[in-house]
């Protein structure tokens, strides 16, 4: 299976294989999406105390989530791309960080409007907040070293450095709510303990989130699809293959 | 050979040192620059002696971060101009100990007489006495985190010829912790509560830095050469 | 609940609509843009295969 998924990792292999996956991936992305939505926004009741300003939860949740996952993709892509030096982990991690900075924007976003009605302000600067807009400042850093050095190798490896270097970030974002006392409530979902949500609210919760994420892998294969393109322009596996690129 | 890399790191020390001394600007700018910023605050928000007491620790705090953060690109900048920096990088040495040195030397000439310096600044911001103790403790620790950090975002941009802006775009985000920590264990102190937790977690970030921080300057430098 | 309900979404309207409203224009923003760069891409590589393969 190792040596199956080495010579996934060639520009060619990679390319054909996720030329083969995508369309599925966004007939599962736009399924959920629809699905999520309309539990989301309809089924769903409304809670107690917020009615329905609550419903933002289901965008501002799965965002901040996935800004942290995308984030650890890009570092975990970065270093792979230092040791083992393949250019298939570069490309991808470059690739994640316009994603992981939208995602970003919106959790903080969503998060303001919807703290707005609910706590009475659009900003704190608490801990969870301050270190989710640290880690949009780490994205933007991110995309803005990589950009301004010319040689694309050296631009590709100092910014897997500054990937990594920002990886303290996450853990503090998560943990946040439990090592300071924030505005932002404190986490009603983990791995080990199950939820503290009311079923009927998890649940849409839990498809919008996978919706998200099979968003990411589609968005983030589309990109990365066009850029090995770009970079084997010339070479003899695309030139070959003019009607079916 | 660890007492060969031992004098290599000392003698990096003092020729840093050295060149500190005659480059008499490179050390007396940021501390120029720290005492001018300090002083447009009072100028600006107007000299309320209650206002200038409450944000004192903040400005100050802030303003000897800038400080340093403008006087980040010193430490690897000339060398790697010269070609020093790459031969330091082939010598048999440990390069991250050699880039440690650097670090040692920019914290000596920049963070010490940063700390130094605040009681003055502190005083002119009718800060209390103890407070200005708390502020020189939090910048003991806090100056050479700026400094370790700081050398990763030099490393990183030390190539590139206008770097100085995505220094600062680099850094800012990594310095906000210690700098929370930082003024908070100087108002807390002020308000009459225990301000020692905050300093276990500084000394915990400096820790962390000077164990991984020179690490990831070392890599970046190569990178850049 | 009806769709007059929906739209104001207890009173909340501007709030949840905006947010998702933001949220929708970004996503499919990030998934027309690199859409649009494919078909440049692909035209390039075509042009520069046909000018090849008639030389």
């Amino acid at each position: 299976m190792w040596k199956y998924l080495l010579k996934l990792t060639s520009f060619k292999n990679f390319y054909q294989f996720s030329g083969k996956l995508l369309p599925w991936l966004g007939v599962i992305t736009f399924i959920l999406f629809v699905v999520g939505l309309y539990w989301s926004l309809v089924i769903a009741p409304i809670d107690y105390q917020q009615k329905d300003s609550y419903r933002i939860l289901y965008v501002h949740v799965p965002a901040a989530w996935m800004s942290l996952f995308v984030y650890i993709v890009m570092a975990t892509s970065g270093a792979i791309h230092l040791i083992w030096k393949t250019k298939l982990s570069e490309v991808i991690a470059n690739n994640c960080a316009p994603i992981g900075a939208v995602f970003t924007f919106l959790a903080l976003v969503t998060g303001a409007i919807w703290g707005q009605p609910t706590w009475g302000t659009w900003w704190v600067w608490d801990a969870r907040l301050t270190s989710e807009l640290i880690l949009l400042f780490l994205y933007i850093g991110y995309m803005s070293l990589h950009s301004a050095i010319e040689d694309r190798a050296s631009a590709a490896r100092a910014a897997a450095i500054l990937a990594i270097v920002g990886l303290v970030n996450i853990p503090i974002i998560h943990y946040s709510v439990d090592w300071w006392f924030t505005l932002h409530q404190s986490a009603s979902i983990s791995v080990s303990k199950g939820s503290s949500m009311h079923p009927s609210m998890y649940w849409p919760l839990f498809v919008m989130a996978t919706a998200f994420k099979f968003y990411f892998a589609t968005v983030l294969l589309m990109r990365t699809r066009n850029d090995i393109l770009e970079r084997d322009q010339n070479a003899n596996w695309v030139q070959e293959q003019e009607k079916s690129l | 050979m660890i007492n060969n890399s031992l004098h290599a790191f000392t003698s990096i020390v003092r020729r840093d040192l050295k060149l500190a001394m005659r480059n008499r600007s490179e050390w007396t700018n940021p501390l120029f620059f720290f005492f001018l910023a300090c002083s447009l605050f009072p100028l600006g928000i107007g000299p309320g002696r209650d206002t200038l007491e409450l944000i004192a620790p903040g400005i100050i705090w802030v303003t000897a971060l800038l400080a340093a953060m403008l006087s980040l690109e010193s430490i690897f900048r000339s060398d790697f101009e010269d070609g020093n920096l790459e031969q330091l990088m082939l010598s048999p040495h440990p390069f991250t100990i050699l880039v440690y040195a650097k670090v040692l030397v920019h914290w000596l000439v920049t963070g010490i007489p940063l700390m130094l310096l605040s009681p003055l600044l502190g005083l002119i911001l009718h800060m209390p006495a103890d407070g200005i103790l708390l502020l020189m403790f939090s910048l003991l620790l806090g100056t050479p985190v700026l400094s370790l950090i700081g050398s990763i975002g030099a490393a990183l941009t030390v190539g590139l010829k206008r770097g100085g802006m995505l220094l600062s775009l680099l850094i800012l985000p990594l310095y906000i912790p210690i700098l929370i920590f930082g003024t908070g264990a100087v108002d807390v102190g002020l308000g009459g509560l225990d301000a020692s937790g905050h300093f276990l977690l500084m000394g915990a970030i400096l820790i962390m830095a000077l164990t991984l921080a020179p690490l990831a300057a070392a890599a970046a430098l190569r990178v850049s050469i | 609940m009806s769709l007059s309900e929906f739209f104001n979404m207890g009173g909340y309207a501007f709030h949840v609509w905006t947010s998702y409203g933001l949220s929708f224009v970004l996503m499919v923003m990030l998934v027309v843009l690199p859409m649009q760069h494919k078909k440049q891409l692909t035209r390039r590589i075509r042009k520069a295969i046909r000018r090849r393969t008639e030389s």
